[in-house]
């Protein structure tokens, strides 16, 4: 007996020991408070809760076997990655699925498969690396080749065209560079440059392109086709009231008024049934999220794991911020999930490991201090 | 050295630290503004979107636009709208479908045709809104109904719809195509193309025809209405419109007078007959037979006459002219002559003496004429018909020589004709043997295959269109023009009309001497030879080229004796014509199944095309139909 129960509690502890439990407590919140709005948008479809759970169960794992790869393994992915990414990136363009008006998939066997969605991870990995590896000797010039390795995937992504992902891979991509250290000046001529050459752009546009940005931009403009989502998920959020209309009981959700209202704008589903109160709450969450991976962040000995953990954290923000500023309606719609609420298991896969690498960071903390 | 790089290190660290901060910063903004903004919707604007949402005050109704109007070369309405009450259930919020339909039978009848219809729709467009239980209400059933609706407590709404309606039913019927629900695959497409939106209110689509192959121009644009209603859905008030614009008219090339002509000669024989403008490649009729009544598919088809048109032996659905493929029997031949003058394999004069067959490898190919018809030069050839002549020219050129040739002419090749479904036949060749295939010894190529597509049988599969093509060619002296059925769109909104330029596709690489050549002898053809008969008395010279297609093997030995074949396994009758012979203002081609003879069946109905058209001459005892104007005339939908 006795002999039997101490393997048992090593093996125990073995399946925690890598696992943050403040980040896990957050995380496993998230997708419950997910799971009840799934639940409630998916009167139609309750197998889909089922499926989502699934989706989770093996997010999970993912998330596991990551937190117990150490950095310095992490590491030597970071090229092959990127490069494989890149590859399927191109590949995708010359030869991808159109779905949707879209080219963003590729098939593989029998099954398909979206390439983008690795890069979100890919490339803060790829920077991280690239910037360690010169970490003695930064100067203009790794900027430079770093903001290029940043542009390339993007570009493409932008092309398929995916506004949502290419956003949130540049962006990622932007806070390596950011934290590396880019100076404030060259920031600040970036920016200024980008808005200086926004008038010569609109001026050589065709009158179709220009109204589409303006649509982007005022979604009333187009109120059967893109402004239908804006004007009924606003009507969503604001029905919803400080307290909510109660679980199961949002009237825009069920009357179907809210489209895609499983993945993107399951926001509006939530908000119109837990009202500001449950908004505070999320809100409260995704906060703790965030400030925990920056703390990760801080506390990491060596300068990959600092740039891909803060790169994380803010990464988990910028999903956040743009999809509940998009459903909302002070940000144009683009296609960006809910993180750890929306259904899907790619996205929910892509965040889950996301979090992976930060439980990996924070448990290898001392081990390689110099 | 070690604690300036110490420093360095802590001044980084610091940095990095700062940087950490700042992002920190940002996302508390960021967050917060989206608090303010959850704030502002929530409890400054609460009361304004608690009233939207709770009774779904404000709702966007779209307002399909007008469907355009397809006219003939001379200005006739061939399909138009009009307006009609139907009686619409709405699905999702019935508990029982079949309770809903009886208690609706006690007010207003439901055949047990409606309800099959019904349960189809149901089954083919599962996330329609709502679904027409009837169509075409009369005045006391809609007020009927009005007085009663009370009692389904808005599951069950008369709503006024536009209607496609063809004033000349069976008439063109495979060139307008017909409407039918926007199904998933339809939808689908849509939304691949990022056009669903303008689609939202609209629940038919041209599926087959010009409807289908001109829908985006026929469609036009979506309007829509910002309309306050109540909490069972009704409209009280709009706030807001913007109107729908109607969709562009289609002119066709087509003349429906001619067309009515070619399928009044038709009767009830199958087959296909085309016509086209030399000059242009203008269809001037496109007769496929037997046709259906597109009128029958615009609000649901009846499950009983769809499955009566998919199953009937005749596959009236069948477009014959582009997706049916017959062998040319001998209006290949002048073809033929053409592809031997140019290869220097004949002349003008170049005589055999014709025994009745022609021996090839231990085995006889028959001519058509017991006995043979003598002494043939080129010219006789094409004006009796001699099988023996063309079996000959064909073993001296070779399969090669003769598929290049006819790629030329277009057989073979999709004409790009703007309709959905046309086909590319078979131009017989050794390279489409391997490709066609699989065998090894089915792959191979035997000479004695070559001589029977001399005579234009064998493997030779071509589309009515493409032998009305290659007549056309033949006719203005050589140039392929790509067919095509419509002839301008009308944008009503602007009043501009845009006209659509016919497409030269290349000039065949053909002496203009040898084209005039074979003209002459296809002239001939209709004075003295096999379409004498038929064209005796004409008041206008033309050319022609009587062709008959067996569809059965006829063995070594055995005869072919008419009567003792099958219907369906009598020979097609086929025939090419053009006229007037100096400068052809029409060519064309008919092909009429088991027809018999090239000069009995198909012959004669060209005669009348021919006369209707050069000279206004309608055949004894027809009288062109009118278009039956039983319904009320077009209106406006906004």
């Amino acid at each position: 007996m006795e002999l039997a129960r101490v393997p048992l509690r090593r093996i125990a502890w073995r399946l925690v020991e890598g696992i943050d439990s403040t980040l896990l407590m957050i995380i496993l919140s998230l997708s419950m408070l997910g799971l009840a709005a799934l639940f409630s948008a998916s009167y139609d479809n309750p197998a889909r809760v089922v499926n989502q759970v699934a989706n989770l169960a093996v997010a999970l794992a993912a998330m596991w076997i990551v937190a117990q790869v150490p950095p310095q393994t992490m590491m030597r992915f970071a090229l092959p990655a990127y490069a494989i990414g890149l590859a399927l990136l191109v590949a995708v363009a010359l030869a991808g699925d159109v779905v949707n008006g879209a080219r963003r998939w590729l098939h593989v066997g029998v099954t398909r498969f979206q390439p983008s969605e690795m890069m979100k991870l890919a490339l803060p990995l790829m920077l991280a690396w690239y910037f360690h590896r010169n970490e003695s000797s930064l100067r203009l010039r790794n900027f430079v080749l770093g903001g290029l390795l940043l542009a390339v995937p993007t570009a493409l992504i932008l092309r398929q065209p995916d506004l949502g992902t290419a956003a949130l891979v540049g962006a990622t991509g932007f806070f390596v560079i950011f934290f590396a250290g880019i100076s404030w000046r060259v920031m600040g001529g970036l920016a200024l440059l980008g808005a200086a050459s926004l008038f010569p752009l609109w001026n050589f546009m065709h009158d179709y392109q220009r109204k589409r940005i303006l649509t982007l931009l005022d979604p009333t403009q187009d109120p059967l086709g893109a402004g239908y989502h804006i004007i009924q998920s606003t009507i969503a959020v604001g029905s919803g009231g400080i307290s909510g209309k109660g679980w199961l009981n949002g009237t825009q959700a069920h009357l179907e008024f809210i489209p895609e209202r499983h993945t993107d704008f399951i926001f509006a589903v939530f908000s119109e049934e837990f009202g500001l109160i449950g908004n505070g709450v999320l809100l409260t969450l995704y906060t703790l999220l965030v400030a925990r991976g920056l703390m990760i962040a801080a506390n990491a000995p060596t300068i990959f794991a600092r740039l891909l953990a803060a790169s994380v954290a803010l990464m988990f923000f910028t999903y956040a911020f743009v999809n509940m500023g998009m459903v909302s309606g002070i940000l144009p719609v683009v296609g960006v999930p809910l993180p750890f609420l929306s259904y899907g298991g790619t996205a929910l896969l892509t965040l889950f490991i996301g979090a992976g690498i930060l439980m990996s960071i924070q448990r290898h903390r001392q081990l390689v201090q110099t | 050295m070690h604690s300036a790089e110490l420093r360095n290190y802590e001044r980084e660290l610091h940095q990095f630290h700062l940087r950490i901060g700042i992002a920190g910063v940002v996302v508390l903004v960021a967050f917060g503004l989206l608090a303010a903004r959850f704030f502002f919707l929530q409890v400054v604007r609460y009361d304004d979107y608690a009233a939207r949402a709770e009774d779904n005050r404000i709702s966007i109704v779209p307002v399909p636009p007008n469907r355009g109007l397809i006219l003939d070369r001379n200005g006739i309405v061939m399909a138009r709208n009009y307006s009609g009450y139907t009686l619409e259930i709405f699905p999702r919020k019935v508990a029982s479908l079949e309770r809903t339909i009886d208690e609706i039978a006690e007010l207003i009848e439901i055949q047990p045709r409606d309800r099959a219809r019904f349960r189809k729709l149901l089954a083919e467009s599962r996330n329609a809104e709502s679904l027409p239980i009837r169509t075409r209400l009369n005045d006391e059933e809609v007020a009927k109904f009005a007085a009663n609706r009370y009692r389904f407590g808005g599951a069950v709404e008369i709503k006024a719809r536009l209607f496609r309606q063809y004033p000349f039913d069976e008439i063109a019927s495979h060139v307008i195509g017909y409407m039918g629900r926007i199904n998933q695959e339809d939808q689908e497409r849509l939304e691949e193309e990022g056009v669903d939106a303008n689609y939202r209110g609209t629940d038919s689509i041209g599926k087959s025809g010009v409807e289908a192959s001109y829908q985006n121009e026929l469609h036009g644009i979506t309007g829509f209405e910002q309309v306050e209603i109540d909490a069972a859905g009704r409209g009280i008030r709009t706030l807001s419109r913007t109107p729908s614009q109607p969709g562009n008219n289609i002119g066709l090339t087509l003349d429906l007078r001619l067309q009515q002509v070619a399928e009044s000669a038709f009767g009830e024989r199958r087959g296909a007959a085309i016509a086209l403008e030399p000059s242009t490649g203008a269809v001037l009729a496109f007769v496929s037979k037997p046709g259906f009544d597109p009128n029958q598919f615009v609000d649901g088809i009846d499950p009983q006459y769809w499955s009566e048109l998919n199953n009937s032996p005749d596959r009236p659905l069948y477009n014959r002219v582009i997706a049916g493929a017959y062998p040319p029997g001998s209006t290949f031949k002048p073809y033929m002559a053409l592809a031997a003058l140019e290869a220097g394999k004949r002349r003008y004069n170049s005589t055999i003496h014709d025994p009745g067959y022609f021996e090839f490898g231990g085995r006889r190919f028959r001519d058509s004429k017991p006995g043979g018809n003598g002494v043939v030069d080129l010219y006789k050839s094409i004006v009796v018909s001699s099988d023996t002549y063309y079996y000959m020219v064909a073993n001296d050129m070779g399969i090669d020589a003769i598929a290049s040739f006819m790629k030329n002419f277009g057989f073979g090749a999709r004409t790009g004709i703007d309709l959905q479904g046309e086909v590319t036949g078979v131009l017989p060749s050794p390279e489409w043997k391997v490709k066609r295939f699989r065998r090894p010894e089915q792959q191979k190529w035997y000479p004695g295959e070559t001589i029977s597509i001399g005579i234009g049988q064998g493997y030779n599969s071509y589309t009515p269109i493409q032998l009305a093509q290659a007549v056309a060619t033949l006719a203005n002296g050589g140039m392929v023009y790509r067919p095509h059925l419509v002839a301008y769109i009308d944008n009503p909104r602007s009043g501009e009309r845009r006209y659509l330029e016919p497409a030269r596709v290349h000039r065949v690489p053909v002496r203009a001497e040898y084209i005039e050549f074979v003209r002459r002898a296809m002239a001939g053809v209709n004075k003295e030879g096999t379409g004498a008969r038929a064209f005796a008395g004409a008041q206008y010279t033309s050319g022609g080229k009587t062709g008959t297609a067996q569809v059965i093997g006829i063995k070594q030995g055995e005869k072919y004796i008419e009567s003792r074949v099958e219907e369906r396994f009598r020979d097609h009758s086929l025939f090419i014509a053009f006229a007037p012979v100096e400068s052809p203002r029409i060519a064309l081609a008919i092909v009429v199944e088991n027809g018999g003879f090239g000069a009995r069946a198909a012959a004669p109905i060209a005669r009348t095309m021919l006369d209707y058209y050069l000279l206004g001459k309608l055949p004894e005892g027809m009288s062109l139909p009118t278009p039956e104007d039983e319904v009320e005339e077009e209106k406006e939908s906004d």
